[in-house]
């Protein structure tokens, strides 16, 4: 693809919450991104942290305006980054700060769901949620729900995809296990 | 050990492949192998795609016949929905087909396999092509050639959407109708079309019957194979494209088998060889029995010579002039000299233009009903056309909700591919002879190929990818020594 | 004064890319007065050799098509690449992968089962399969290795200017040679086409609304479309807003919707999730019954959205493990 860089850059906190490494870790601890509004469900997670309502170490939290500023970009980026679900909070129907956004995410999230079934993704690994502002305790249900859920469910195992480019030419596509110097025989002509 | 000589890439085709030749101690040739290395996957990756997407899925298995796989998509999707077009569907389908025929056609005459005859094979590399051939021909005449191909590919844009990946066939009929514009344009392109064909009969014989040389080359042995031959045929035996019966003719030239293409399974498999990943179609009745020709061998050839050899004549006036007179000229039916095929591609180009003409004069064509909705379930169908190269044959298997569960295509060229494979093999055999082989040698092998006018991208549509999983040993005798498994 | 050399080539590939330069008609009579084809499988018979001979760099530019998929075409695009000045990304395959990219929704066990063993036209019984080194009686033959995952050519090899279109529209290709005769290309990593959505060019947009909205999805076989109003408004999935202009939207003069195969604008990383998005957003729907409605109407989204972009895409292809020969759990 054409370079882009620059244009849709990943949001910095995602870009710096996915670099820890974590594989090493045993047993295996989810990764989540997580994208909140800002009028409600970041609101509702600050408060949570107020209240010292401790919510699962999993969730690495993206500020938005709005859910309806979620790029669906933003969700396969994350994925392609090392996210092994994302979450999104936005405010419930009809409290939108901008009248109709959350409306948006509601049918983006539900059309990205169906298609990243169709890439093996499965359904669980996308979530999205409606949590105003004073909804603390849910902003901690749902994260330690879903933080469990893909727990059990295991990593999001990309294959080629999670590799750099040099990777993928240096031949780890290889598919032969015969051996070059023990041709086999072929059938009769 | 590997090859003496290796040709890599072959050229003026589409598709890839090379030639390996292994030769014997005394310097002539044991065999040569035309190796076929690409391949991509179509039968797969159609499963999960919405029907009314596999005409413009599967166009992209060729970009030079795309309107051939377009049209037998189409078609397949009419028997998947059980959906019968209305008249001016099916003419406005086969006027867009016709068009292709002539330009598809007339590209191989003089971009792909024609250089070697109105340039000469043995000509310098540099010069066996479309700028040779305007240089041969006259600039005047090179100009005419593009113009006339101009012509035609706008219409097909007009009347298809695209003239490179057709957009316009539906289960039902066509996308949009006629306007009177594209039917007065189509009239004057099917004249200029017709001229040119004549014209191009014309050169044919000036630069390549007159020559004695070149008749020589056609007429030998090495360039000759005596098979099986299939074709589409009308209700009256004669050649067709758009729809038809399929008819089998022995190699004597008798009558063999007529079947719908529905049937196809029935008549029609495919062998496959370790070294090429392109499938070998054989007749089912008669049976693979190797690499070999004659009537104990089911191998058989489609596509221009065979179309002429299946039929008893031309649906058009003056292409059935110019059938007879290939047949009077070359000994009468069948005709199993290969390079012929370059001449009976011009016969059919005048009938692809006659029929233009034809359907661009039928009032019928200007009907705005150009398509009828489906209503049953959709369930399986199959569709066949003759694309330029051969008979081509879509299968497909849906859900209810129309999304393909199971494709399976058998592809123009690959119905061509034994026959081709003892092409290269024979004229390596008769024309190398003291290990040596010079450019303009290597080049009367590939004619070997090109006059079949073959479309490998077309025969190696599908993706074998991973390992072999079983291989069976066997001594000279086909008893079993061993079996080799590979998972 | 010699004329500038360059060369053409095709990778995974149908061969449309090769008729779209046919395609410049009495401009390919012109540009070969420009330039010298030096290579050019489809019509001229230079060969593999004849490349190896050159000078590195001693092309001016390569024009490379098709998805990169077997050891044999990334051999054959890194010697090109030595070869050349300019490696041009020719054709949506060489740029996102195109059509063959769709390919990497299956693994390789399943196409091989398809193919070698389940298609019901195999000779019975179906033992034999495609290998890479084969012995025969007079010696031995080898096939290329094939790769896992379709890749783009900028996976493969460093790519200076990218040409989109299944084919590219032969405007394109003609303005594309004489900026490169001229030396007047724009900076590397451009796309040679407007930067702006088709709309801009089509046709029917005098009848798309101000505020588009669907209330039902259509598929092109359920309904005749009215050809002389907005596609989209009329519940085909038409990607136009989401897809590059340059093609002058003749699949919408053939009143079928456009289907991307121009691929994005530069302010789009992955083209698929972005026109899903402005498909999303068009739904007339706002509670979740009828928003499952309208999204069962989209039944094939991969085929859809990522048609011609899957490899390009930020995931790329179906997921799951990747074991050590290359088989997708």
């Amino acid at each position: 693809m054409p370079d882009t860089a620059g244009l849709v850059k990943l949001p910095e906190e995602m870009a710096a919450a996915l670099a820890t490494d974590d594989t090493a870790k045993q047993p295996f601890a989810p990764t989540i991104v997580a994208f909140f509004c800002t009028w409600c469900t970041y609101t509702a997670a600050d408060m949570a942290g107020l209240s010292r309502m401790a919510y699962s170490p999993a969730i690495r939290v993206v500020r938005l305006m709005c859910s309806g500023r979620l790029d669906p970009q933003f969700v396969v980026a994350a994925f392609r980054h090392g996210a092994d679900g994302v979450l999104i909070g936005g405010c419930h129907p009809g409290d939108c700060h901008y009248q109709e956004g959350n409306y948006k995410a509601l049918r983006r999230v539900a059309l990205l769901r169906s298609l990243l079934g169709q890439l093996g993704i499965e359904p669980q690994r996308l979530r999205l949620e409606w949590i105003s502002a004073s909804e603390g305790e849910k902003v901690q249900r749902v994260c330690n729900e879903m933080a469990e859920q893909l727990r059990e469910l295991g990593p999001l195992r990309l294959g080629s995809q999670g590799l750099q480019a040099e990777q993928v030419q240096n031949g780890h596509q290889e598919y032969l296990s015969i051996d070059t110097h023990d041709p086999v025989e072929a059938t009769t002509p | 050990m590997s090859a003496d000589i290796v040709i890599d890439p072959i050229t003026r085709l589409e598709g890839h492949g090379r030639i390996e030749i292994f030769l014997d101690p005394g310097g002539g040739v044991n065999r040569a192998y035309l190796q076929i290395p690409e391949l991509r996957g179509f039968e797969k990756f159609a499963q999960g795609r919405r029907a009314e997407d596999m005409p413009q899925i599967t166009s992209r298995i060729c970009g030079v016949c795309p309107m051939a796989h377009h049209m037998a998509a189409t078609k397949a999707l009419d028997d998947l929905y059980k959906v019968e077009p209305p008249p001016a569907g099916h003419k406005i389908r086969e006027l867009a087909y016709s068009t292709f025929l002539v330009e598809d056609h007339a590209l191989h005459f003089f971009f792909l396999g024609g250089p070697d005859l109105l340039v000469g094979p043995d000509a310098p590399k540099a010069r066996r092509n479309i700028l040779g051939v305007v240089d041969a021909v006259g600039l005047e005449v090179g100009k005419e050639v593009i113009g006339v191909r101009r012509q035609l590919r706008a219409l097909m844009t007009a009347v298809a959407g695209k003239s490179l990946h057709p957009v316009f066939g539906l289960p039902g009929g066509v996308a949009r109708p006629l306007s009177k514009q594209d039917q007065e344009e189509s009239a004057a392109a099917a004249t200029r079309a017709v001229n040119f064909g004549l014209f191009a009969l014309d050169a044919f014989r000036k630069i390549v019957l007159a020559d004695k040389a070149f008749v020589d080359m056609i007429m030998s042995e090495a360039y000759t194979h005596r098979t099986y031959a299939m074709g589409m045929v009308d209700a009256a035996n004669r050649v067709a494209f758009y729809d038809g019966n399929l008819r089998v003719v022995k190699p004597d030239g008798t009558e063999f088998l007529t079947f719908p293409a529905r049937e196809y399974l029935d008549h029609v498999a495919e062998h496959v060889e370790p070294w090429s990943y392109m499938k070998f179609s054989f007749l089912k009745e008669v049976g693979w029995n190797g690499f070999t020709d004659g009537v104990e061998s089911g191998i058989y050839s489609v596509a221009p010579l065979a179309r002429l050899n299946v039929s008893d004549g031309m649906a058009t006036p003056r292409a059935q002039e110019a059938y007879e007179e290939l047949f009077s000229t070359l000994g009468g039916k069948p005709v199993h000299h290969t390079l012929a095929i370059h001449w009976a591609r011009l016969v059919e180009m005048l009938y692809g233009a006659e029929r233009m003409a034809e359907l661009a004069a039928d009032p019928e064509i200007m009907n705005p009903v150009v398509r009828t909705v489906p209503t049953a379930v959709p369930r399986e169908g199959i569709g066949a056309v003759e694309a330029p190269r051969g008979t081509l044959v879509h299968h497909y298997r849906s859900d209810e909700a129309g999304l393909i569960t199971f494709a399976n295509l058998i592809v123009a060229t690959q119905n061509n591919a034994a026959r081709i494979a003892l092409s290269v093999d024979k004229a390596a055999r008769s024309l190398i002879h003291n290990g040596k082989a010079d450019d303009g040698l290597l080049n009367r092998i590939e004619m070997a190929f090109r006059a079949y006018d073959p479309c490998m991208g077309c025969a190696t549509h599908s993706l074998p990818g991973q390992m072999p999983l079983l291989v069976e040993i066997r001594d000279s005798d086909g008893a079993l020594l061993g079996e080799v498994r590979r998972d | 004064m010699t004329k500038p050399k360059v060369a053409f080539y095709w990778c995974a590939s149908c061969g449309g890319c090769e008729e779209a330069v046919v395609d410049l008609d009495e401009d390919l009579l012109a540009a070969t007065s420009l330039v010298d084809v030096v290579f050019w499988p489809v019509a001229l018979d230079f060969k593999r050799e004849d490349v190896e001979a050159l000078e590195d760099g001693e092309l001016v530019a390569s024009f490379i098509n098709g998805a990169v998929r077997t050891s044999e075409q990334e051999e054959m695009v890194a010697l090109l690449r030595r070869k050349s000045q300019a490696v041009v990304a020719f054709g949506s395959c060489a740029v996102l992968g195109g059509i063959p990219g769709l390919a990497n929704l299956y693994d390789r066990e399943a196409i091989l089962s398809t193919v070698y063993r389940e298609a019901p036209s195999l000779e019975v019984p179906a033992t034999t399969f495609p290998m890479k080194q084969t012995r025969v009686d007079e010696g031995e033959l080898s096939l290329p290795t094939l790769w896992s995952s379709v890749c783009t050519l900028d996976d493969v090899i460093d790519v200076d200017y990218y040409l989109p279109g299944c084919a590219p529209p032969p405007r394109l290709i003609w303005a594309a040679l004489s900026a490169l005769v001229e030396g007047r290309l724009p900076e590397k990593g451009a796309v040679l086409a407007p930067d702006v959505a088709l709309c801009s060019e089509c046709p029917l947009s005098a009848t798309k609304p101000e505020k588009l909205s669907v209330s039902r999805f259509r598929r092109p076989h359920e309904f005749l479309a009215d050809p002389e109003l907005c596609l989209l408004a009329q519940g085909l999935v038409c990607l136009g807003p989401a897809t590059r202009a340059g093609c002058e939207a003749v699949c919408i003069a053939g009143n079928m919707p456009c289907t991307g195969c121009m691929g994005p604008t530069t302010r789009v990383t992955d083209y698929g999730a972005k026109a899903l998005s402005g498909i999303a957003s068009l739904l007339a729907a706002d509670d979740d019954a009828d928003i499952t409605a309208r999204t069962a109407e989209i039944v094939d989204p991969v085929g859809t959205f990522y048609r011609y972009s899957l490899p390009a895409s930020l995931l790329r292809q179906r997921v799951g493990e990747t074991v050590g020969n290359g088989a997708i759990k």
